[in-house]
């Protein structure tokens, strides 16, 4: 309930008008400086941007900035390198969520029951999550890097590498190494959501549900996952959109090579507007990539509204 | 100290009305307390006086002006919350003194003023605690110091000792009793534990969906309350209600048995009414117009016993000092004095004798 | 309950395995930014260098332009901290406090801020700040920076300000005060944690922001530290002890904030997490 929101009568009302407008307008001038930046910044050139994918706008030819229609889309439908990027999209987005999120789960769990130096431990854990993306991806290239780093020269060890090669100039495993990168960073951010989850199960369903003899296994399957159920739904939703657009790894790790094995769509964007200059291509790019992540939030959500009715 | 007045006064979210037309007039030091089950509208009364919830509708007077307009803060009335919402960065003598540092009260004044309501309290030894470090008991007479430092025009509680335990909610009930002896200041109290109103009250004030069900001195509401509802909720073991039959000179129940009114009702004959009959006035042992009960369960309370019956196949109490109660057999005899008989009409308003 | 010996083994080991895992890469970074040049081939995968040497530090402090990446990053970090943390402070008490007809849109416009991507917005910002001259400029990215974190941490202030009751408000206004004396005095005094949490979330995510800083930034003037040590990397790319010496300085600010942050982040990123 709040004070503001009171229905006067009206004829019972006998503030100002002064008065009445001020308590009317007062969380609209609270709210007003975070609005007024996000309208600004955030609204208006995504409205301009989606503007560009229409108009051939490039940022070093002067006589550029026409209205050229759908041609951007035309060229994109008989783009290679886009559909590699697409394709290379899936792959890394899907390999980066799951393996983030099992092993953040696994290190929610361990977390979560009392043990002596936690608060240390978890500290430790969490650490990577603090490291500047930029960083993780040079410092992750580096370990990949057979001059300096110790990677290549273990794998040669174990055999699995014939010469302590680096991993992110193979066109075949290139990919693995933004990858690996990524779920170093992003193991914390799982973790973390998932064990705030996790302690919020009220304790004495645990200890009823012992009480009544089922074993570790059992009370996981039905205590812990029901109720982690909704934060791991909405945890994996967010993070599979903003790992999709999460270019800042590839472009420091790789650019997209070699030959545009690593290339996403988000770091393809990127390359166009900030390589190419050319802001009309990179637009249109952007708003197919909008649609698609539009799309599949959708169908996630239309997913599940069917699980629920019939649950 | 000042004198409330509310006139017709509404209050609706939207287009649900929880208060209806509520008329009061508090005189200046008199302790009112607003009595009822949760979801009755006593809060939210207690909230539109103290200038936290709007008016939808009437007027609110403190001291002849009309208020509600008002903020709070030009109220200048005192509350205890529920949950004492002390301020957890200040300690005690913060908590106390905040009200009079808002008012830019000299230091000196300030001192003294939390000095006095601290030795009244008791509260001299915690001054400088934070209220994490107290217990419930004393974060209780904080919220208390709080309001008596600033000797507003009236004191609100709003159910200020449900969160203590019985020993010392009876001991803080003693406590603002006397307090507002010495201070004799206006005050209204909010709880839905009648005993906490029967004890504390100049006057109660029933209510009941939002809708006053009546106002008078605690004796006159367990004497003659106005209604079923407020029969129903003073006074503990609760009153027995039973359906009967209205005829010249008594009234008729189920099984037959005819009980004599000392004066006749306004009612017509053959009138269907409800009797109620408190526990504790329910005559054991034969006298008077027998009734054979079944005894379902018997509780012994230490001071009395409590015997929990079936009559006419209906849950029945039975409150009794007489311990021969508690080797009572399968069925027992009670009998009711008509003095003691509640007899409510249809609508089940209180009938009051003809002439 | 009985505790028995092999779990509680395979649930440290398991432990240790996440710890080295996260902290490996961190310590090669610290051993190769003290290693001495001439050791860096010869001593190759050794867990630490026979002789350790801070030139590396003392070549980058020294003769590089990294103090001035390091102070343009913290002015920028800084500022984009302060300023969102008001912005959020005012906006997450308007959501956590007050009902009012446009909240919903409110909400509903900072959640779709979070869904759309962001890479979208550097040619169009590009182009708009140009005219405005906010391009090679600490303003410009301070602006940018500013309206990207916003929807974040006003979710992230609302969630704290829903966790102090509102009984308190109620009683300093019958104490006296004013709805924004309330706010000053009572409110904003127990949402200091909040604030912290939310200076740091802010300050670390600016002090890692790369690719509207490459974009909007050329030069070595207005360059914050992700683009100065990117150029850097292209222009001195075997001089690996420098490079790590200046990325261990980046890690330094980061890492500061995280320790200070560390006991809010569980409720923080659910906040976020659960609400943006």
């Amino acid at each position: 309930m709040s004070m503001t929101a009171d229905v006067y009568d009206r004829r019972q009302d006998r503030r100002p008008w002064q008065k009445r407008l001020a308590d009317a307008s007062e969380p609209y001038l609270y709210s007003a400086p975070a609005l007024i930046l996000i309208i600004v910044v955030m609204l208006v050139p995504l409205v301009v941007g989606i503007s560009y994918a229409f108009r051939d706008i490039q940022l070093l030819n002067p006589f550029s900035g026409g209205f050229i229609g759908l041609e951007h889309f035309e060229t994109l439908s008989k783009d290679r390198a886009f559909y590699t990027a697409l394709k290379n999209t899936l792959w890394w987005t899907g390999a980066s969520v799951f393996l983030q999120f099992a092993f953040g789960l696994i290190l929610a769990l361990l977390l979560d029951k009392p043990f002596m130096g936690r608060g240390l431990v978890q500290a430790l854990v969490f650490l990577p999550w603090a490291v500047p993306s930029f960083l993780a991806g040079l410092n992750w290239a580096w370990l990949f890097n057979p001059v300096i780093g110790p990677i290549p020269h273990w794998l040669f060890d174990l055999g699995l590498m014939s010469q302590p090669g680096n991993i992110l100039s193979d066109p075949q495993y290139a990919m693995w190494g933004p990858i690996i990168a990524n779920v170093w960073w992003g193991i914390p951010f799982f973790a973390i959501t998932l064990l705030a989850a996790l302690q919020s199960i009220p304790r004495e369903l645990y200890e009823a549900a012992s009480i009544d003899g089922a074993s570790w296994f059992q009370r996981f399957w039905s205590i812990t996952l029901p109720f982690l159920a909704p934060t791991i739904a909405i945890t994996v939703l967010l993070r599979t959109v903003w790992i999709s657009n999460f270019a800042d790894l590839i472009v420091v790790m790789t650019g997209g090579g070699p030959a545009d094995r690593t290339q996403i769509v988000a770091s393809y964007i990127f390359t166009q507007a900030f390589k190419a200059l050319d802001f009309g291509y990179a637009s249109a790019i952007a708003l197919v990539l909008l649609v698609l992540l539009l799309a599949y939030s959708m169908l996630i959500i239309l997913l599940r509204q069917t699980l629920l009715n019939k649950g | 100290m000042a004198s409330i007045d509310i006139q017709n006064v509404k209050k609706a979210y939207g287009h649900v009305q929880v208060l209806h037309d509520i008329d009061l007039q508090i005189k200046d030091g008199e302790f009112v307390v607003l009595v009822g089950p949760s979801g009755c509208g006593k809060s939210t009364l207690l909230r539109m006086i103290a200038g936290l919830e709007g008016v939808t509708g009437g007027e609110m007077r403190i001291d002849g002006k009309r208020v509600n307009e008002l903020h709070p803060k030009d109220r200048d009335i005192a509350m205890v919350f529920q949950s004492y919402a002390l301020y957890p960065h200040m300690n005690v003598a913060g908590n106390m003194s905040y009200s009079l540092k808002l008012r830019k009260t000299a230091k000196e004044k300030i001192a003294s003023a939390v000095a006095s309501a601290a030795s009244k309290l008791g509260l001299d030894p915690l001054l400088d605690r934070r209220p994490r470090a107290l217990s419930g008991g004393q974060r209780q007479r904080v919220a208390m110091g709080r309001a008596i430092v600033r000797q507003p025009k009236a004191f609100l509680f709003d159910e200020p000792l449900s969160n203590l335990d019985a020993r010392l909610r009876e001991q803080m009930r003693a406590e603002i009793k006397k307090m507002h002896g010495d201070l004799k200041a206006t005050s209204i109290y909010v709880t839905h534990d009648q005993i906490e109103a029967m004890t504390l009250a100049d006057r109660i004030v029933a209510m009941h969906g939002g809708v006053v069900q009546q106002v008078g001195a605690p004796l006159e509401l367990y004497d003659r309350p106005a209604n079923i509802f407020v029969a129903g909720f003073i006074g503990s073991p609760g009153m027995n209600f039973l359906e009967a039959t209205y005829h010249a000179g008594g009234v008729t129940l189920k099984d037959g048995t005819v009980i004599a009114l000392p004066a006749p009702l306004a009612l017509a004959d053959g009138a269907k009414v409800t009797v109620g009959i408190r526990p504790e006035h329910v005559v054991m042992g034969g006298e008077g117009i027998g009734m054979v009960a079944g005894v379902d369960l018997v509780e012994p309370t230490g001071f009395g016993i409590i015997l929990h019956l079936s009559l006419h196949g209906l849950a029945f109490k039975v409150f009794t000092l007489d311990r021969a109660a508690l080797s009572a057999g399968p069925t027992v005899r009670v009998a009711f004095s008509p003095q003691h008989l509640h007899v409510f009409d249809g609508q089940g308003n209180r009938c009051v004798p003809s002439s | 309950m009985k505790t028995s010996l092999l779990p509680t083994i395979a649930h440290r080991l398991a432990l240790l395995g996440y710890i080295v895992f996260a902290l490996f890469p961190l310590f090669w970074l610290l051993k190769v930014s003290v290693t001495p040049n001439d050791l860096l081939y010869s001593e190759g995968v050794r867990m630490w260098p026979s002789r350790t040497t801070w030139e590396h530090y003392s070549f980058v402090l020294q003769h590089s332009a990294f103090p001035t990446f390091f102070k343009n990053s913290l002015i920028v970090s800084g500022s984009t901290a302060i300023i969102v943390t008001i912005c959020a402070s005012l906006s997450g008490y308007a959501l956590s406090r007050f009902n009012f007809r446009a909240k919903y849109w409110i909400v509903g416009l900072m959640l779709l801020t979070q869904m759309f991507p962001l890479v979208m917005l550097v040619a169009p910002i590009f182009k708009i700040l140009t005219p405005l001259g906010l391009t090679n400029s600490l303003t410009g990215l301070i602006v940018v920076y500013t309206a990207f974190n916003v929807p974040f941490a006003t979710f992230l202030m609302q969630s704290f300000f829903d966790g102090i009751p509102k009984d308190l408000e109620e009683a300093a206004m019958i104490d006296g005060a004013t709805k924004f004396t309330a706010f000053r005095e009572i409110i904003l005094p127990l949402t200091l944690p909040g604030i912290a949490a939310t200076l740091g979330f802010v300050f670390t995510a600016a002090w890692s922001e790369l690719l509207f800083a490459l974009m909007l930034i050329n030069g070595n003037n207005a360059a914050t530290f992700p683009v100065g040590l990117l150029t850097f990397v292209s222009k001195f790319s075997v001089d690996f002890g420098q490079m790590m010496a200046a990325g261990v300085l980046a890690l330094i600010p980061a890492a500061l904030f995280f320790l200070l942050i560390q006991r809010y982040l569980v409720q923080g990123l659910t906040a976020g997490a659960v609400k943006g």
